[in-house]
């Protein structure tokens, strides 16, 4: 399970791993044919094609020609595979062209250019400025002399800040000359190759003649990881642990699951059900086939069927049948099928309305295949930071001491009160800002002004930085080990000794640091309230801050605890030795270190409570009259509108839980009292959650019937459980429950949550920006990504990215953010669009099954070849492309009547008795078409080409009439497509007829000219159309469905248009929250409080004082649920 | 010392080259991109649908009358004669037409209406299954057209070679050409029949060759129908033109000839009938057709009955519509039947 480097080995370790060629290719030249037909014929659908036209090379039984399959069958392959062999073409270019970028490695002693691909595990690897890391390096020097380097990270997450690397404490100050020529004068133990980019857990140790012969640690610090960028160190140096596709990047590179849309799995069922209904066909007809022919056929002399037939002779009527028959499933369908959806793509990257103006980012459509899907979702999952929100921080308020800074309109920073008490050096401010300034990971840069400018994982610590120095307490420098601080222009040092790190199971960081002018260690902390406080020296009063952070969370802040302890000599060196232990275990190192930092962590002074501002709360003070309008960014509206159209909300975050229900309030997620109801789970252990979560479900079963928002609230701890011991009551709930706040979330639970509702059969889409929910995005039936600040890792993961959502939530008026969920016209999901492709193929099924009927049932094609491979491919394929351009209903009457939504989800649009419409129709059709042709084209006008021509021109009359029934708005493309298909079939078959050559020569000129065939013709139309207008009028004006009526509503105008004044969505929304904002003056409000505890079947909620905190100090829980690669958000 | 708050984490458009990225990104507004271009939105409002109903009623009656005069005009005399000719049981008549015997019949029928010329000649069969898949498959266009493409048989089997030689015409169509031939006398006096030109014009001249003649036709051991001279081309046996044009039906007429001269009413015509062409042995029914024609070809009553009928139903729908309306009136778009405002609260 281990694999041990050794330094500058070329000879002995290249059997044992891969050398550094990086391959993304599917295909080589070789297997590309094979591999890529065996790909494609992995589906249903394909066989079925591929049968069909191996069937039809046997003349005896073909109806047509071979051609009319094998052309459009050859050349959709073709398309398909050449996609492929273009796509894998440019992999493999991308590939060479990093195999072979020239890199400097030492090589027997020497420091040699060679191409990247021959790097081996173990090599020493130079690096420079502003060059890509080739393969996973173990830091072994750079050219700062603190021993840092610079790396850009983001082609590997997607963050764009600078993340500083350090060199192994052994590898400080060796020589490198040395280094490079002597072999193996080094070892790193290191786990085999994984995916986790946030972990590397292993140990170095240096062989004589370097002294330090120590056990040293390494962990992800150490690492320069492949596709990374050195930046702002002159040179960099390290061993080539991982190569190849083992590198973290390779390794986590897998292709993700394809999705499927709920669509294709639709058209595989229905493809099914043709398929029953033609082995149906294919049965009767075969066995009547074969005894009219046993019967009848013998005694017509002249068909001369010999005595005794062949062994198959049995199976050669009904193998007729099947293929005149195939033609009911068509080839034709797939290529539409792309086109459309790859149209809708196309309509969601050029829509203006979702470009967001700001960052200049279109919309993008990643995942052309699921498109329709969009028009289905039933659950939206959204990460509240960055994406309800800017993830804007801005450091707002704080609580020293028991003393309040900021006022409820301004912020802290202008508070004249605490400027003061910076100016007078109060010990206590001091204190705080010092742990404001220092307790980060904030890397500090001068800018060429001279400014120093704050580069930060953390937009938290970035914004507790920033205010810091506001204050006068300017971090100004830090290096490995010194921190430099500007304190009212004095300038003070600390030795960084040690940083225990934010993971977010712990939910809090320290540091330890030397004070360089009295020598005193001092941990400083801060993190959540419920990490921070439990940690307090016994008898601090926690009171004030427990006030201050609830206070906080009301205003929707998010609050940190900062304190503060000073550390014995002797305490502090014992400790260091257990963390420097954990620090280099290989197994569960994180947990390890966990446990040690608890050990230090206790008997805290707690010194304050900050409170950032995340940028939506502030439509919290819109009633405050001092935050402008534009911040309400119309997300309130857009989630009522939302919710209205039948879509379940769920929020996941990883914020508090005050936070969060503010937030969700704030956004018009949850309704208040009493029109709403929030219910909360929580608990610590087993039973607790177990209680909770069966009153809520009691609670929820029992107002399901009324009309009351209830929607329920669960930490992750309580998540946890609920996901572990009662999936099935939560997975009730998760039905029952329309909306859901789930707070202080991991990644994998949010993954977990979206994975319970898929597997409810709910479509589910999530949004998110960040690298924390990539899991949720792809684990989704639609992952919607933003490419906001917090990188672009969530963006690249999604199907669909976004620039901002803000813009979308700005022109509500447009209804932008309705369209992004319903690319197109909402009653008719793709699936619908090929019904009719379906039916229209049905219709000249049933046609020529009804021929056989009068043709001995010896299997004669009523249609010719030429005429059967035009139907195919072109004019079905067209009133398809109509009906996907079609707009039943405008943006403006959605936006109005967002309910209409639910109503057209495919499962309520889609049911059997549509389609048995459907069907029906065009069996209706079939017949009339038939029996008007042979009947007017009968005795001595039965002539086989003409009677042919003849219904096939019906049909496409029928056809042209009936996509225009169903067209709701005709613009330019519909009323081209669908007489241009008309005058197109004329202008073909007429083409057609002056071959001579050609089976149907003068046949349609002769028709042409015939009053009788205009005459039949229109006959056919009047009497195919005539019942379904008079059904289709009757049903719209008398048993009209929610979208006729809207329909009506919007084309005739009138009252009914305004009719969102029986809902007023802007102003209730008003109302709702103005008694709300009013409540924060007074800090509690009798509307806010019932809201969290004191409805009769809800827990009870309690955060006073006197309550244990005994939440996070459980060793079992560190254990149990610890989630390793997120940071913090 | 610096008290600025820079932004830090390279906030949005904050420099040069995403000002540039912005507008290159942005998509390009056109009236299909943004799916915004003008639509019509008809819909299905009562006088809309009530006058399309009345409007087709008015079009369709005058159609209908006109098509059932045009089929009514038309004079036409039919005389089955397959059963009149043989006398006995199935197999004896089975027997006799395919026996050497003298097959000549008479036929006398009677002109009840004032027949205009031209007068076409038909022979209807019935019960016989041209567009049976075996049959009307074989058949080889190539060489009926070119004289060098004689070989061309493979997809005229079973008739495809006799004696080892490919077959001119090949094929079952052409081996089971119809074989009864017709005089026809009005008053003892001979009436000409014209067989020129009863077949197309197209198949004459592209269809069949002129330069193709039939060879090793009905030489096999099974003699099908009609025998070919083999020193006319293809091009001028209209009778095989004719038959080759396959019929959809079991039921159909084909062209025999055309009298060019009016037939008085109770003329009486003496037809002498040579009765070749075996339709006993699948119960077929064979019979002359004289008739004369229209503007919508021969007597065929459908199109007529069947514009009256589809004529008076939409009388009657738009009857019924305009009643219904009249008597329930329903306002169109009415919000009161939207569920949801019905029941606020639910789902």
């Amino acid at each position: 399970m281990k694999r041990y480097v050794y330094f500058n080995d070329d000879e002995s370790i290249h059997e044992l791993f891969c050398d550094n060629r990086i391959s993304n290719r599917k295909y080589t030249v070789l297997n590309f044919l094979p591999k890529n037909l065996w790909e494609q014929f992995s589906r249903f659908m394909n066989q079925y094609f591929l049968l069909i036209a191996c069937l039809q090379l046997w003349p005896l039984i073909t109806p047509v020609n071979p051609a009319s399959t094998w052309g459009p069958l050859i050349f959709i392959f073709a398309v398909s595979a050449t996609k492929e062999a273009w796509d894998d073409y440019n992999r493999f270019l991308s590939d060479k062209n990093a195999n072979e970028k020239e890199v400097w490695v030492v090589r027997n002693g020497i420091r040699k250019h060679i191409q990247a691909q021959d790097i081996h595990v173990g090599n020493l690897v130079w690096l420079r400025e502003n060059d890509e890391v080739p393969c996973d390096l173990v830091l072994l020097g750079s050219s700062d002399p603190q021993g840092i380097c610079y790396v850009e990270t983001s082609a590997l997450d997607g963050e764009t800040d600078l993340k500083t690397r350090v060199i192994p404490s052994a590898c400080m100050g060796i020589d490198f000359e040395l280094l490079q020529k002597i072999k193996a004068c080094g070892v790193i133990e290191c786990p085999n190759p994984d995916k986790d980019i946030m972990r590397f857990d292993a140990n170095l140790r240096l062989f004589p003649p370097f002294i330090d012969n120590d056990l040293c640690p390494l962990t992800i610090k150490n690492t320069l990881l492949q596709s990374c960028y050195l930046k702002n160190t002159e040179w960099a140096c390290g061993v080539a642990v991982y190569t190849g596709n083992e590198t973290k990047l390779g390794m986590s590179r897998g292709i993700p699951e394809p999705k499927l849309t709920a669509v294709d799995a639709m058209i595989d069922k229905l493809t099914g059900a043709i398929f029953v209904f033609q082995i149906v066909v294919v049965t009767v007809l075969g066995v009547a086939g074969n005894f009219w022919k046993d019967t009848e056929a013998r005694k017509q002399w002249y068909v001369l069927y010999p005595e005794e037939g062949p062994w198959y002779e049995l199976l050669i009527i009904p193998l007729r049948f099947e293929l005149l028959c195939s033609i009911m499933i068509p080839i034709s369908i797939k290529v539409s099928l792309d086109l459309v959806k790859s149209l809708y793509a196309k309509f969601i990257d050029w829509d203006l309305e979702m470009f967001d103006k700001e960052t200049g980012v279109p919309s993008h459509a990643a995942n052309t295949a699921i498109s329709e899907d969009l028009g289905q979702v039933e659950y939206i999952l959204t990460d509240k930071t960055g994406t309800l929100t800017e993830n804007k921080m801005v450091f707002k308020k704080c609580c020293i001491g028991g003393n309040f800074y900021g006022s409820e309109s301004g912020d802290a920073l202008k508070d004249a009160a605490l400027l003061d008490a910076i100016t007078c050096g109060s010990s206590d401010v001091i204190r705080f800002l010092t742990v404001m300034a220092i307790c980060n990971t904030v890397i500090p840069t001068k800018s060429k002004s001279g400014d120093v400018v704050y580069k930060s994982q953390s937009q938290d610590e970035e914004a507790l930085v920033q205010a810091a120095a506001c204050l006068h307490m300017v971090l100004v420098n830090k290096t490995a080990n010194t921190l430099e601080v500007n304190c009212n222009g004095s300038l003070r040092q600390y030795e960084l000794l040690d940083v225990l790190e934010f993971t977010s199971d712990r939910k809090r960081m320290s540091v330890v640091v030397r004070d360089y002018q009295n020598g005193k260690i001092i941990l400083l902390s801060k993190g959540a309230d419920e990490a921070i406080f439990p940690c307090s020296y016994t008898g601090q009063q926690i009171r004030t801050f427990n006030e201050a952070v609830e206070h906080y969370a009301q205003l929707g802040l998010r609050t940190l605890c900062l304190a503060w302890r000073e550390l014995k000599e002797d305490e502090y060196r014992e400790w260091s030795l257990m963390f420097k232990e954990a620090n280099s275990t290989l197994v569960d190192r994180e947990w390890r270190i966990a446990e040690v930092c608890q050990i230090i962590e206790h008997d805290l002074e707690i010194l304050g409570v900050s409170a950032i501002e995340d940028h939506l709360q502030a439509s919290i003070f819109i009633n405050f009259g001092c935050v402008d309008c534009n911040l309400m960014n119309g997300v309130p509206e857009t989630i009522e509108s939302l919710r209205r159209a039948g879509i379940n909300f769920w929020m996941l975050t990883g914020d508090k839980q005050r936070t969060a229900i503010e937030i969700a309030l704030s956004c018009n997620f949850v309704s208040p009292e009493p029109k709403g109801q929030l219910l909360s789970i929580d608990g610590k252990t087993v039973d607790e959650v177990q209680r909770s979560l069966e009153r809520v479900l009691l609670t929820m079963r029992i107002t399901t019937a009324e009309p009351k928002d209830v929607a329920f609230v669960i930490d992750g701890w309580a998540l946890e459980i609920a996901l572990q011991h009662y999936k099935k009551a939560f997975s009730e709930l998760a039905i029952l429950s329309r909306t859901a706040i789930c707070c202080r979330v991991t990644p994998s639970q949010k993954a977990q949550l979206v994975q319970l509702l898929k597997s409810c059969d709910y479509r589910t889409l999530a949004i998110g920006d960040g690298g924390n929910d990539v899991r949720m995005i792809q684990q989704a039936d639609i992952g919607v990504g933003i490419s906001g600040r917090e990188g672009l890792q969530a963006a690249r993961a999604a199907d669909y990215s976004i620039g901002s959502i803000i813009p979308f939530f700005e022109e509500i008026d447009s209804c932008a953010w309705t369209i992004f969920l319903q690319p197109h016209s909402i009653s008719i999901p793709i699936l619908l669009l090929q019904v009719p492709n379906y039916m229209l193929h049905t219709n000249i099924v049933c046609q020529s099954i009804a021929f056989s009927f009068v043709s001995g049932i010896s299997g004669t094609s009523l249609f010719n070849s030429v005429s059967l491979m035009a139907y195919n491919v072109f004019y079905t394929s067209i009133p398809v492309l109509v009906s996907a351009l079609d707009k039943d209903l405008s943006e403006r009457t959605v936006m109005q009547h967002p309910q209409i939504l639910f109503y057209c989800q495919a499962g309520r649009v889609l049911n059997p008795s549509t389609f048995a419409g459907w069907f029906g129709r065009s069996l209706f059709h079939a017949i009339v078409v038939f029996i008007i042709s042979i009947n007017a084209y009968s005795i001595e006008k039965s002539e086989m080409e003409q009677v042919s021509m003849v219904a096939l021109s019906g049909c496409i009359w029928l056809q042209a009439f009936v996509v225009a029934l169903e067209t709701n708005s005709f613009t330019v493309l519909q009323h081209l497509a669908i007489w241009g298909n008309l005058l197109a079939f004329y202008i073909i078959n007429l083409i057609v007829s002056a071959i001579p050559s050609s089976g149907m020569y003068t046949i349609m000129f002769r028709l042409c000219k015939q009053p009788s065939y205009w005459i039949t013709i229109f006959l056919i139309v009047v009497a195919g159309m005539g019942p379904i207008l008079a059904l289709k009028y009757f049903r719209f004006t008398y048993r009209p469905s929610k979208i006729n009526l809207l329909q009506q509503a919007e084309r005739l105008g009138g009252p009914f248009l305004s009719l969102g004044n029986i809902e007023p969505p802007l102003k209730s929304i008003e109302k709702e929250v103005a008694p709300l904002s009013i409540s924060h003056t007074k800090g509690r409000s009798p509307v806010f409080e019932p809201l969290l505890s004191d409805s009769p079947n809800s827990t009870r909620r309690s955060f006073g004082p006197g309550t244990p905190f005994d939440f996070f100090q459980s060793q079992g829980r560190l254990s149990s649920n610890y989630s390793r690669n997120c940071k913090n958000n | 010392m610096s008290s600025n708050p820079a932004s830090s984490s390279g906030g949005p458009g904050s420099t040069d080259p995403s000002a540039v990225r912005r507008n290159s990104k942005r998509p390009k507004y056109s009236k299909f991109t943004q799916q915004e271009l003008p639509a019509c939105k008809p819909i299905l409002t009562p006088r809309w649908v009530i006058s399309a109903f009345m409007v087709v009623s008015i079009v369709f009656i005058p159609i209908g009358v006109a098509s059932l005069f045009a089929s009514r005009d038309v004079v036409e005399i039919v005389d089955r004669y397959d059963g009149e000719c043989i006398n006995g049981t199935k197999t004896e008549k089975i027997r006799h037409i395919q026996g050497p015997g003298n097959k000549a019949c008479t036929r006398t029928l009677t002109v009840t209406k004032h027949m205009k010329a031209p007068i076409y000649i038909y022979y209807q069969l019935d019960n016989f299954y041209q567009n049976h898949r075996r049959y009307v498959k074989s058949r080889s266009d190539q060489q009926l057209r070119h004289r060098g493409s004689a070989d061309a048989t493979s997809d005229c089997r079973p008739e495809d070679t006799a004696n080892g030689k490919p077959i001119v015409p090949c094929g079952l169509i052409a081996w089971s050409l119809f074989n009864d031939t017709y005089s026809f006398a009005v008053s003892n006096r001979n009436l000409t029949v014209n067989k020129k030109e009863i077949s197309w014009k197209s198949d004459r001249d592209h269809k069949f060759g002129k330069d193709v003649f039939p060879s090793n036709f009905q030489s096999g051991g099974l003699i099908g129908g009609a025998s070919l001279n083999e020193s006319i081309p293809l091009s001028e046996q209209e009778d095989l033109i004719v038959w080759m044009r396959t019929a959809a039906l079991p039921t159909f007429r084909k062209l025999y000839g055309r009298i060019e001269q009016d037939l008085q009413p109770n003329d009486v015509i003496n037809v002498v009938v040579m009765n070749n062409y075996n339709t006993y042995s699948f119960n077929g029914k064979k019979m002359l057709v004289l008739s004369t024609t229209s503007w919508l070809g021969g007597k065929n009553d459908f199109l007529g009955i069947a514009y009256l009928t589809v004529g008076g139903l939409c009388f009657f729908l738009a009857m019924l519509f305009t009643i219904i309306y009249l008597v329930k009136p329903r306002r169109l778009g009415d919000p009161s039947y939207l569920s949801w405002n019905r029941n606020p609260g639910g789902r």
